[in-house]
């Protein structure tokens, strides 16, 4: 659906996107995540025609985004980051409008947009005008728009950005239904929601891909076990951290008192280590006849890796 | 329906849901109702072989207002939408950039013409009214609202280029105010002027709208003022479709 090849973006002054190269299969829901600046929205930009590569190439569809721009156009739907809207209108009227602009043909526009405002949940404001809508609205009027013309790409920048968190749920609900008729690419710096939605992460970095992955693979790779944490009642916290951080597949222990005799220990474990580090540790505690209250690990979030490519990343530059 | 049609259409319900128009629209019809009653009273004072349209339209009061009007018609045609974002929805729609460029001129033209259709009763009024021919002939009425609409066509193709030209609409305003009361005074500066010699004044008078005014509002039609302002509004508006696309170069 999106073939890109070394597609460079540069302004004056600022490269805001470095030779990226992806491919975006048909069915996929993609997500785009990166801190701000990272270029998630002038790729979008880029992929939508709105601006043109200083060079580089892509095609969606199979159209070149720049040469046949309007056939491009014709298969995305495109939903800005603040969602622009004409504030003078009525939601009616500017479905009907889009709708028309974007070639949907006279009588398809009605079946169209009655599909639209049930899977946005417009019907209340279908009469309102636009200006006074609330954000959450505003953004839906927009994922309406983006789809009227049915499609065959969505690409989406910060579709929940601005919103409440029962919103933020109905957005991720409604790009979930659509995903399995749509292609879709998101663009988000909130990481939950990548996790949520996207089958395919790629996280951008100062104009460049940083990494593509499974959120779950990426999840993996990075970190392949994470942090064991541990409660647990011994007689010298001191001798207990030494005696934890000298057990196998261990990288390093930190040891806090929290009262009454409890130590609560964080058990960092080796990226090489094989097997369940829990089993291990609440062996030892019963060998040691140390009283146990808590053993979790405590797995690595999105947050985690992307904070951790994205410092990797900034410390090359440096 | 064409996508020229559907873009034209939406410029025009933006101009007529907007607050502005009706108030320049007010504002104009009481200025002209003003400048005409002045004309015919001016008339009544003296004795004089002007027509009542030929001083309707070459009085003063009627091009202090006449220059102001299309900065105001026009400033917010492209600097509004690239202000609120929805130049970025709109130009990611399958429409190309010269249909867009086009319905916006023609949604100001369309504008201006309906600005201008209430003058037409004044005349009608006089002529009801004092059983006098408000011109000599049907010609003078042609003439000059043939002229109308010539000057309209190229004022507001240079109103588009500077709306397209800048985010700002006060910026995009006093951009093309400037550029039209420069041109529009010019062939009175040569007047004020007196190192400008006689052959100067001469070529100025080709694309002085004064002059042309004179001419046409006795219905007189001047074939070079037809071709100055049709090919001038081309230019100007071919120039409003690359500066609305050098925003892709120029990367805003």
């Amino acid at each position: 659906m999106i073939e890109v090849e070394q597609l460079t973006k540069r302004y004056a002054g600022l490269t805001a996107v470095k030779e990226i190269s992806f491919h975006v299969g048909k069915g996929e829901v993609v997500g785009f995540l990166g801190p701000n600046g990272a270029g998630k929205s002038t790729t979008m930009r880029m992929l939508t025609g709105y601006l043109p590569p200083t060079s580089g190439s892509a095609k969606v569809a199979g159209f070149d985004i720049v040469t046949e721009s309007l056939q491009v156009r014709e298969r995305i739907g495109y939903m800005p980051e603040n969602v622009p809207l004409y504030p003078e209108m009525r939601v009616s009227e500017y479905l009907r409008y889009r709708a028309a602009l974007k070639g949907v043909k006279g009588r398809k526009i009605r079946d169209r947009m009655t599909d639209v405002i049930d899977l946005c949940n417009l019907g209340d404001v279908f009469y309102k005008l636009i200006g006074n809508l609330s954000k959450g609205y505003r953004q839906r009027v927009g994922l309406a728009d983006a789809m009227i013309h049915e499609p065959e790409l969505l690409i989406l920048d910060e579709p929940t950005i601005g919103l409440d968190p029962n919103q933020i749920r109905q957005v991720r609900e409604l790009i979930l239904n659509l995903a399995r008729h749509h292609t879709i690419l998101l663009s988000t710096h909130i990481l939950p929601e990548v996790e949520m939605t996207c089958g395919r992460v790629l996280i951008l970095n100062r104009g460049k891909i940083a990494a593509v992955d499974t959120p779950q693979n990426l999840r993996k790779k990075l970190h392949q076990s994470g942090t064991v944490v541990l409660e647990a009642k011994t007689e010298s916290l001191r001798e207990a951290e030494k005696f934890f951080g000298r057990c196998e597949g261990v990288s390093g222990v930190i040891a806090e008192d929290v009262g009454e005799g409890w130590g609560k220990f964080e058990i960092s474990v080796d990226e090489g280590f094989e097997g369940d580090m829990r089993q291990q540790v609440s062996a030892l505690c019963t060998e040691r006849g140390w009283a146990m209250r808590e053993l979790t690990r405590r797995s690595v979030s999105l947050e985690d890796i992307f904070t951790q490519i994205t410092r990797s990343e900034e410390a090359l530059h440096v | 329906m064409s996508k020229l049609l559907i873009q034209f259409r939406r410029e025009l319900a933006a101009y007529f849901r907007s607050p502005l128009a009706y108030v320049v629209l007010f504002c104009y019809l009481l200025l002209t109702g003003f400048n005409f009653h002045f004309g015919v009273s001016a008339l009544n004072m003296t004795v004089s072989r002007v027509t009542v349209v030929e001083a309707f339209f070459n009085t003063t009061l009627f091009w202090f207002p006449f220059v102001l009007v299309f900065p105001l018609i026009t400033m917010r045609l492209f600097s509004e939408e690239y202000k609120m974002g929805t130049m970025e929805t709109l130009m990611t729609a399958p429409v190309r950039d010269g249909q867009v460029v086009l319905a916006k001129y023609g949604a100001a033209l369309f504008f201006y013409i309906v600005l201008w259709c209430p003058s037409l009763l004044y005349f009608v009024v006089f002529q009801w009214q004092t059983q006098i021919g408000a011109a000599g002939a049907f010609g003078a009425y042609f003439g000059a609202y043939s002229l109308l609409l010539l000057m309209g066509m190229f004022y507001l193709s240079v109103g588009c280029l500077a709306s397209a030209a800048s985010r700002n609409q006060i910026v995009a305003a006093m951009l093309s105010f400037a550029a039209i009361s420069l041109m529009f005074f010019l062939s009175i500066a040569t007047f004020l002027l007196p190192s400008v010699g006689p052959e100067m004044r001469e070529v100025v008078r080709y694309f002085s709208a004064i002059d042309h005014m004179r001419e046409f509002s006795r219905g007189i039609f001047d074939s070079r003022a037809i071709v100055w302002y049709l090919s001038m509004t081309g230019f100007v508006l071919y120039l409003t479709l690359q500066v609305f696309q050098s925003r892709k170069w120029r990367g805003a």
